[in-house]
């Protein structure tokens, strides 16, 4: 081909191609011009699938909808992470105007990247402070930086769940309160049987479903990321307390091989041959959804819900737990953001429609008055959760620009803690500090 | 005839109707090339030069990209924790499954061709497997190869031999997903039994009057005539197994019974990063931690990775075919 029809067709070609990668990295319009009295329609997605939450929700969306009646909301359900991720980048009139994640652990890389727009300039317009509706732990695990980017649309609190006729039989009058006394009846309902055991008193390993780092580390009030934003892990007490905690456990319940084994014979966690339900385990670290599907199993045992104990030196604390749950935010590139501001004030901040959704699907509540409410339907286990979330010294993990890419690390150091593979703790954490660090300055 | 009249009914320059007649030819080419170029363009060339792109940006997937040169590079390979055990968990499965795959399809076909009675029974005994769903068959075999309560380590009990712990053995976890791979081995019995059966008869007849024996046939005549299709399974069998994602994927997350609790990442490659693949790491950097340019680094390694083995096979392929010419 002559050179100057090669020069022709290559100029052209990154032309092309520039403008194309341009045009395939997002759109970034949008915005708060709307008229909210106007007659409008907005795009809601989330990820609830089950009929009994469908349901749940599209009642909390007539509600808002007979609230405002010039305000339409287009709802899609089941949608996964994936999906609302590409939704939100490509922006359009196709994109959702409001978006529901279960994954916490996106709210940082949603507020550093201004995905999703911060409320509160419309917190200010409606004349709202946050802080007098939210309890504190919500609003935290629901901003970053603080960009308050998102809200709890309700929440997740975490408990030990016990086998009371297992506590009889083995003389235990009630649920361990300290760590000392969790460790005592973990020994004393562990029965071992050969290599294996015919019921172990608590599966303490970090795969035995919810006894996560994340999970357990809220009973010591950890410090996971220091003043200037870099990883604590190896200078804080509560973290290193932690870990050597459940590698004690791990030794004195049959060590680490042996609770592996066990735990290989567990049934699926979202089926009716979970552990604690098959009588397997005795106690149960696990959220307030645990509870619907015991009754539902119909488990032949009596069993009762408590918070998570705490350190022996942190006694007073008892009560407290982790929290988490599903959040909802505004798109940046939606152009009916006041509009969909209503919506979400309404699904957020409304005592009647949080109330009614979380007994719709048996979430805790996520407002400070929802969780007072006289028409939440309160059982005794749910009760014990609702206790947690309104604990001052329950806790969440922070938001990260990288997702949870830091727990991940974490909790890699904690498999390998656990399993034996290492030994010095301390050196392994100051790696794990490193990495973290690392990592998320490479997400920024 | 004047002379203005003889030039306008003169023919045009020859140069002139030449270079007409090479433009047209050009644009007939490109006309009949342009399904390949159009197809080609969009699905391979386009995205291979947009990863290269996005390889060199800061980019979350949401921002504008912002160029950083090759930090994203440095950052995979001297600062990711989970790339090199992913690569060298790739490479084995390259080195060990594909040379298994081929071997054992290679087995199975020779096989079925040599049964007398049942042939249709076994051929789709042995097919059968690989139409198997890839999550359902892993699933199952998790269950099948439980350490607990599997059925194969109670008959391994039984029998007084040692129960491995599978898929929840660090040591056990990638010849586990072996089996599973060699399960569905189904597609290259097809492919060998029909190069086995496309062998001229009269070759082994010849040798058989030359006192040849079961062995010397194999080696003389059918391996190679069926030397092109061993190279096709080995450089498919590469690329493939290049892309291992679904199954160690499903196996580690089953395995380990977390699919991932109330807004939480799982963990990669379980047990102890030994079922993590490359492409399990373009999906954790790309849309776990929002890190597309760091993605495209990975997804790149394993680009060159398998022109390497492509080209090497092709290579060693061609002259494997030419010295049974």
């Amino acid at each position: 081909m002559p050179r100057l029809h090669r020069k022709v067709v290559g100029t052209t070609a990154v032309v092309v191609f520039a403008l194309v990668a341009a045009g395939c990295t997002g759109s970034t319009s949008g915005g708060a011009n709307d008229n909210p009295n106007a007659e409008t329609t907005i795009k809601f997605w989330h990820g609830w699938t089950a009929p009994s939450e469908i349901a749940a929700i599209n009642q909390a969306v007539k509600g808002f909808e007979a609230d405002n009646p010039n305000i339409h909301v287009e709802v899609t359900s089941g949608i996964t992470d994936d999906k609302i991720n590409q939704a939100l980048r490509a922006g359009g009139s196709d994109a959702p105007d409001v978006v529901s994640s279960f994954t916490t652990d996106n709210v940082g890389e949603f507020c550093a990247s201004h995905v999703f727009v911060d409320l509160a300039p419309f917190f200010e317009k409606s004349d709202m402070n946050p802080d007098d509706i939210f309890p504190p732990t919500m609003l935290d695990y629901t901003q970053f930086d603080g960009v308050q980017c998102a809200l709890p649309l309700l929440a997740d609190a975490y408990g030990l769940y016990y086998n009371k006729d297992a506590f009889a039989a083995a003389g235990i009058d009630g649920p361990p309160k300290t760590l000392s006394e969790f460790e005592a009846d973990a020994i004393k309902l562990t029965k071992s049987d050969g290599d294996s055991y015919s019921q172990l008193g608590f599966m303490p390993d970090y795969h035995g479903y919810e006894t996560t780092i994340a999970h357990y580390a809220a009973q010591w009030g950890p410090t996971y990321f220091d003043d200037q934003g870099n990883s604590n892990a190896a200078n804080d007490p509560a973290l290193n307390q932690m870990f050597e905690w459940q590698k004690h456990m791990v030794d004195v319940l049959g060590g680490y091989d042996k609770l592996e084994r066990y735990r290989s014979t567990f049934g699926d966690e979202w089926g009716s041959k979970h552990p604690f339900m098959t009588g397997q385990v005795a106690m149960q670290l696990d959220g307030e959804w645990r509870a619907g599907m015991i009754d539902d199993a119909g488990v032949n045992f009596d069993y009762g819900v408590a918070p998570f104990p705490v350190p022996d030196d942190q006694a007073d604390t008892y009560g407290k737990g982790y929290l988490s749950g599903t959040i909802i935010g505004i798109a940046s590139t939606s152009d009916k953001q006041n509009a969909a501001w209503e919506f979400v004030k309404y699904m957020t901040t409304d005592t009647d429609a949080v109330v009614n959704f979380a007994n719709g699907i048996h979430n805790v509540p996520s407002t400070i008055d929802a969780l007072e409410s006289p028409n939440l339907d309160v059982t005794p286990a749910f009760k014990t959760f609702i206790d947690i979330a309104q604990n001052a010294n329950s806790s969440t993990t922070p938001a990260s620009p990288n997702g949870g890419a830091y727990q991940q690390t974490l909790q890699d150091v904690g498999y390998d803690y656990e399993s034996g593979k290492i030994t010095d703790l301390h050196a392994a954490l100051v790696q794990a500090d490193q990495q973290i660090d690392a990592d998320i300055a490479q997400a920024q | 005839m004047t002379v203005a009249a003889h030039a306008k009914s003169r023919p045009p320059p020859r140069s002139i109707s030449r270079r007409a007649s090479r433009w047209r030819n050009r644009l007939r080419i490109v006309a009949f090339l342009s399904p390949w170029l159009l197809g080609t363009g969009l699905f391979f060339i386009y995205p291979l030069v947009a990863t290269g792109y996005f390889s060199m940006m800061k980019y979350d997937g949401f921002t504008p990209p912002v160029w950083t040169g090759f930090s994203n590079w440095d950052y995979v390979f001297n600062t990711y924790p989970y790339f090199w055990p992913a690569l060298r968990n790739t490479l084995w499965f390259v080195f060990i499954v594909v040379t298994l795959q081929v071997l054992f399809g290679l087995a199975v076909g020779l096989l079925v061709c040599h049964l007398r009675r049942s042939a249709g029974v076994f051929r789709t005994l042995y097919y059968a497997p690989h139409l198997a769903p890839p999550v359902a068959a892993t699933m199952a075999f998790v269950f099948l190869l439980n350490p607990g309560t599997g059925p194969v380590n109670t008959i391994l009990g039984h029998l007084g031999l040692p129960e491995p712990g599978w898929f929840n053995d660090p040591t056990w976890s990638k010849p586990a997903l072996t089996l599973l791979v060699l399960w569905g081995i189904g597609d290259l019995m097809i492919i060998f039994m029909a190069a086995r059966l496309d062998v001229p008869v009269e070759q082994y007849e010849a040798s058989e009057l030359d006192g040849a024996g079961a062995f010397s046939r194999f080696r003389y005549v059918t391996l190679p005539n069926i030397r092109p299709i061993l190279v096709f399974a080995a450089v498919t069998g590469v690329i493939a197994i290049m892309q291992f994602y679904t199954e160690p994927l499903v196996a580690g997350k089953v395995a380990s019974g977390q699919i991932g609790g109330s807004g939480q990442q799982v963990e990669p490659g379980y047990p102890s990063k030994s079922t993590l693949t490359l492409p399990q790491l373009v999906y954790n950097l790309g849309f776990q931690r929002f890190d597309i340019g760091a993605a495209c680094v990975v997804a790149l390694v394993l680009f060159a990775l398998s022109m390497v083995f492509a080209l090497f096979l092709m290579r060693r392929g061609s002259g494997f075919l030419a010295a049974g010419d």
